[in-house]
Order: structure tokens, then C-alpha cells, then sequence
């Protein structure tokens, strides 16, 4: 499905590089989970996947399309679910998602029904209405998700969904992405909660300093790595436990 | 075009859900097109009680003073006020009371008339025309000096009219009184033979443009209303630049990215909805120049058979202010970039486009510069359709330049986003 060869990224008057000669394999209707410290990358390898930056080497194909080549169909293909709130506060969610869904080609009753359903599944269909700067950031990552799955993507990047919701929001969150899985959307994700990842990812990537430094399934790296009783051991035992800072 | 359409619809639940910002983007030209308006009418009319108060010291009392504070009586403009002593006036003009003191010297009109006979006699001798031969020794007569003390924040447009003023009845009293004397030689001081005509031989007659039969004579509401319309159309470029800016800041712009959407389909919608705003701006101030201002004593607003013309030129402005605010919401990164940019550089371009002064009173460098600002050809435009009686026809080549304005801006934002998301 998503094929990175080499893949390399330097910003412009950085010292180092955000991504070094990354090698991965994501298979169809797979889960992956991108895991790893602040600054180690995972945003920049989602950017990169996504066309937001461009990459200082190396190469990479979605269900075998790339950028250069096919642009328009390739951003049909894929879905993004961006770490802030990409949407318009002064507008209502019903909205926004008319406006998102109208860049994908989708129109009249096909992407109303789409929407109405969508919300309703997310436990929104009473706050269509309402502007989104009056929802709660549980909400406000829902619609956020909604937004980016109307024109139902083969892949779906996932930048850190649940980050600042409630335990409900984000149950209803990882449930949806769980059905949209079996329907077979591929998602990459990337999160800092590692037991929701443990629990959510059928495949794991640990990225530190721009570069793997391990991946499979879950349970398969907590049982190869010693000492380890779930993946923040395993995360602890190949990042360490020094702070991250960086500005 | 379903896209642009969906853009378009964004752009207008954006602009019309901020009541504020909607409310600035109508209220505030209406505030400036009015202010203005009264502020530049009440300067070229005569209005009984808004005269300006002057001092006046007169040592001298006779024809040439009598001249002089009738000029500024009759002018309605100024109000005289006779003082005693040159020294109390200076005071009083340095400290500000007061715009303007004339002092008159003593003996200015007595020694007028001597040098003025003087010199006519001198020129009859040369003639033989003068009976008396006998030599006479003359008397040294010499020049007079009429002294002004302006406000040392007086402008200057104001010193040079009155100066102006002054000089042109000074001359008119001593080109009288040369006739005089000559009238008085000649006739040797019979005044029932008038030897010659007194009245001024040229005269100025103003020839204005016709429509039909009818002069068009602007006034200061035909001047305003294209100048203060145009300047508020341009400030478009400030919401809209923050629009822009904005959106990149909310994460929103991301997203639109990942999209399958051009940038310019985005700048379409953008496009479409601020120049309906831009228009109806444009209609908001035809209606007070047609319906407000002659409640309010000012001079009506002719728009007779030039309503077609001037939305063509308010449509183009309207575009050529829209691509400025989108290469400058582009390029800008913050709220802080583009606002404060934004407001001056349109200030620049309606100084530099002959809003604020005409551009043929401009240095040189200035008025080249002139040439390519967009507010000097929506300007030109304007007037053209306003005060010169244009066709169509002949300001084409205006809006042309606004429409290739539009464009290029237009092109360059579409480049520098694409160039810039290549990081």
C-alpha cells in the first residue's frame, strides 16, 4: 500500500535531518502506529505523505501512485486528520463538512446523507447546527475527523487524534477508526498515548532522530524486548527516559 | 466550478457571520466619504459663519487700504479685524490666534499716487507732452513693503492664496492709478472726458464639457465621491488579506492542502464574494451622493447616464484592490504583517494615485511613479466617467491596466504559494 524507499528531510536552515534514509512498508487495511519522542519525526514523515512538505531525498508510493504523477488522484486517496483544528470556528459543523466535502467532488443529498450518518455514528448529529467554536475539544477532534473521512479515503493519516480529549470522546474516536479499518481504510497514526496504541495498531514503528529503530506487531516487540510488560517499556528501553525538549 | 461555488458559499457564511467586520467593511466609508465631502466643500464655499478671522493694521488709510479690506470683505471668506500696533498683531499671529496679520505702511497710497505721477510725467516729457518745461528736482519716493505675518503652522496652500490675493489687488490699484495720472495729464484734470477705459481688457470665461445642451459643472461631490469610493474599495485588501492570513494560521489552509483543490480555485471564491462587497460599497456611496448629501446642503450626485460606466470602472478598481489583498495575504504570515501593511500601503497608493493631491502638482519622479499605481488609473477612470464625459471607449485603457493588475497579483500568489509549500 504505502511504499517509502530512502526517504529523506532537511529543513531549510536545519542542522539536522528530520528524517534520515526511512525505509517502511505499510500493507492495505493495515493499522500502523508511528511512535516516538517529540521531535523524532513523525509529523514530518505524515507531511511527507501527505504533500504538505516536500522531501530532501528519496521516494514513495501510495497504492503505487506518486505526487509527481498523480497529484489530484492521489489527494482523492487519501484522508488527513491533522494534529490541530483545521476547521472554520464561525461556521456550524454541518457546515464545515459541507464545505470539506465539496473540495473531494461530493455534493447535493450523496454528501448530506454522508454527513448527517457520520455525525450520528460520532454522537454529533444534535450540534449539526451549531458554530464550531462553541464545541469542547472532544467534539471539535470528531468533526475533525469526520471532515477528513467524507470521500472515504483508502488511507487515512491520523496526527495525533485524541490528544486533549476526554476518555469518552476518544473511545468513540478509536471505535470509529476501528470500523472504518474493517471496511478497509489503511491507517497511519501517530500518538503519544502509547497504551491506546498498543491496544488500537495492528503494527507499530518506534522513529527516533529520524530513523526506525524498531517495528511490528506490538505484542511481538513487548515479548522481544526484555523487562518489558507493555510498549511504554519497550518505547523507554529504546528512546530512554531523557527529556525531549526542543525548540 | 462546483468547487468554486462551495469556496465561494465559505466565503460568504465567513464574511457575513463576523457583524463587525461586516459593519467596518460598509459603516466606515460611508463615515469617510461624508466627512471628507463637508470637510473639502466647506473649504471652497463661502459660508457666512465659518470666515476667517484676520488682523489687520493699517498706517496707512487711504485708497490703497480701503482696496485692500474691501478685497477681503467682499471675498466672504475673512473676517477683518483692525488693530493698532504691528507689534500686538505679530504677538498674537506668532501664538497662533490668529492665521494672518497685514500691516500697511504709512503714506502706502499717498506715495503710490507721487510715484505713479512721477513716472507718467516722466514718460509725457519724453513725449513732449508735458506744457510744464521747467525742471523739477523730483523727490526720492521709496518702495513700500506690505508685511505679512502668518501662523507658523499655516500651510502653505493658504499663504500662497493670500499672498496671491494681495499682489492682484495691489496691481489692479496701481494699474488705476497709472490710468489715472495719464487720465489726469492728458485731460489736464477734466474728469467728464474719459480718455480710457478702465475695465480690464481680458477677461477669463471657464469653457466645461457639455452633455447635450447641458454644462457639467463638478462640484465637490463629483470630485470626492470617485476619489474617498476608490480609496475605500482598496481597503478591501486589509479583511481580506486577514482572511487569508488567518486561515493559514487556523490550520484550515492545511487541510485545504491535502485537498484535491487549486489555490487559485480558493482565491476564486475569495475573489468572488469581496467584489460583491467592493460593489456594493460603490453602491452605498452613489446613494448617499445622490440621496444624502443634498439633505445635508452638499451638492447632489449626477450619475445621469453614466450609472452603466461607472460599475465597469468600479468592477475593475474593485478587481485590481481584491488581487492586492490576496498577494498580500499570501505573502503575509501574520495578522501583524498584513494589517498594519495593508492600511499604509493603501494610504501610499492613494497618495501616489492623486487622491490625496493632484498628480500634476507632483515632482516629476513622483508622477512617473503615479503611472503605476492601480488607484491612478481607477482615479482616471472615474473622472473620466464622472467629469470628462468619456465613452466607454476611451477609458478602456484604465480599466485594461486594473484588469492586468488583477491578473498578475493574482499569478504571483499562485506562484509564491507553490514555491513556498515546496519547503
Amino acid at each position: 500500500m504505502i511504499r517509502i524507499e530512502q526517504l529523506s528531510k532537511k529543513y531549510k536552515y536545519a542542522d539536522t535531518y528530520s528524517l534520515s534514509n526511512l525505509d517502511l512498508f505499510i500493507a492495505e487495511k493495515e493499522i500502523f502506529g508511528l511512535l516516538g519522542p517529540n521531535g523524532a519525526g513523525k509529523t514530518t514523515l505524515i507531511s511527507l505523505l501527505c504533500s504538505l512538505i516536500k522531501p530532501t531525498s528519496g521516494l514513495f508510493t501510495i497504492d503505487g501512485l506518486t505526487y509527481k504523477t498523480s497529484k489530484n488522484r492521489l489527494k482523492q486517496l487519501i484522508g488527513i486528520v491533522p494534529q490541530e483544528y483545521a476547521l472554520y470556528p464561525s461556521l456550524t459543523a454541518f457546515e464545515n463538512l459541507m464545505y470539506f466535502g465539496s473540495m473531494y467532488g461530493l455534493k447535493g443529498k450523496a454528501l448530506k446523507s454522508k454527513i448527517n450518518q457520520t455525525m450520528d455514528i460520532l454522537g454529533l448529529s444534535k450540534f449539526a447546527n451549531k458554530k464550531v467554536s462553541t464545541f469542547s475539544g472532544g467534539m471539535k477532534r470528531r468533526i475533525n475527523l469526520i471532515a477528513s473521512i467524507l470521500h472515504e479515503p483508502k488511507v487515512l493519516f491520523l496526527d495525533e487524534p485524541t490528544v486533549g480529549v476526554d476518555v469518552q470522546s476518544k473511545n468513540v474516536i478509536i471505535e470509529y477508526l476501528r470500523i472504518l479499518n474493517e471496511k478497509g481504510t489503511t491507517i497511519i497514526y501517530t500518538s503519544h498515548h502509547l497504551n491506546e496504541a498498543e491496544d488500537f495498531c495492528t503494527k507499530v514503528a518506534i522513529i527516533d532522530h529520524g530513523k526506525i529503530i524498531t517495528q511490528g506487531q506490538p505484542k511481538e516487540l513487548i515479548s522481544n524486548q526484555s523487562n518489558a510488560n507493555n510498549l511504554e517499556d519497550v518505547f523507554l528501553a529504546l528512546t530512554g527516559k531523557g527529556l525531549r525538549d526542543h525548540a | 466550478m462546483h468547487k468554486l461555488l462551495a469556496s465561494t458559499y465559505k466565503e460568504f457564511l465567513l464574511i457575513t457571520r463576523d457583524v463587525g467586520g461586516l459593519a467596518i467593511l460598509f459603516i466606515m466609508p460611508v463615515v469617510l466619504i461624508i466627512t471628507i465631502t463637508i470637510i473639502q466643500d466647506s473649504s471652497f464655499k463661502s459660508i457666512a459663519d465659518n470666515k476667517i478671522p484676520i488682523l489687520l493694521v493699517n498706517h496707512d488709510n487711504g485708497l490703497v487700504s480701503e482696496t485692500i479690506i474691501n478685497g477681503f470683505v467682499e471675498s466672504n471668506a475673512f473676517q477683518v479685524i483692525q488693530k493698532n500696533k504691528e507689534e500686538e498683531a505679530k504677538d498674537l499671529v506668532f501664538k497662533g490666534d490668529y492665521q494672518l496679520a497685514i500691516i500697511i505702511p504709512e503714506k502706502l497710497s499717498l506715495d503710490l499716487d507721487k510715484k505713479v505721477n512721477q513716472n507718467v510725467e516722466g514718460i509725457l516729457a519724453k513725449f513732449g507732452l508735458e506744457e510744464d518745461v521747467e525742471v523739477e528736482i523730483k523727490e526720492t519716493i521709496l518702495n513700500k513693503e506690505v508685511r505679512l505675518y502668518f501662523d507658523p503652522a499655516t500651510q502653505q496652500t493658504f499663504k500662497s492664496s493670500v499672498k496671491n490675493g494681495i499682489d492682484k489687488m495691489i496691481s489692479k490699484i496701481e494699474t488705476q492709478s497709472i490710468y489715472k495720472a495719464f487720465q489726469d495729464q492728458v485731460s489736464e484734470g477734466d474728469d467728464t472726458e474719459a480718455i480710457f477705459e478702465t475695465d480690464s481688457f481680458i477677461s477669463f470665461k471657464e469653457i466645461v464639457p457639455k452633455k447635450g445642451d447641458k454644462e457639467i459643472i463638478p462640484n465637490s461631490v463629483q470630485h470626492n465621491i470617485p476619489a474617498w469610493t476608490l480609496f475605500a474599495i482598496f481597503f478591501i485588501i486589509v479583511p481580506l488579506s486577514i482572511n487569508i492570513v488567518k486561515e493559514k494560521n487556523q490550520g484550515t489552509f492545511v487541510r485545504l492542502r491535502t485537498n484535491p483543490v487549486s489555490y487559485a480555485t480558493v482565491l476564486g471564491g475569495k475573489t468572488i464574494v469581496y467584489l460583491v462587497v467592493c460593489l456594493i460599497q460603490f453602491v452605498l456611496m452613489l446613494l448617499i451622493g445622490i440621496f444624502l448629501f443634498p439633505k445635508m446642503g452638499l451638492p447632489t450626485l449626477d450619475v445621469a447616464g453614466r450609472l452603466f460606466n461607472l460599475f465597469i470602472v468600479a468592477f475593475f478598481a474593485g478587481l485590481a484592490a481584491i488581487g492586492l489583498g490576496l498577494l498580500l495575504g499570501t505573502i503575509a504570515k501574520t495578522q501583524e504583517q498584513s494589517a498594519p501593511f495593508g492600511a499604509t500601503f493603501v494610504v501610499i497608493l492613494a497618495a501616489l494615485g492623486g487622491v490625496w493631491v493632484p498628480v500634476f502638482v507632483m515632482p516629476k519622479f513622483m508622477q512617473t511613479l503615479s503611472n503605476i499605481s492601480p488607484m491612478n488609473w481607477g482615479l482616471n477612470a472615474f473622472y473620466d466617467v464622472f467629469l470628462r464625459n468619456a465613452s466607454f471607449i476611451e477609458f478602456v485603457p484604465e480599466i485594461t491596466l486594473l484588469l492586468l493588475f488583477f491578473i498578475i497579483t493574482v499569478l504571483i500568489s499562485i506562484i509564491y504559494n507553490e514555491k513556498k509549500n515546496a519547503v
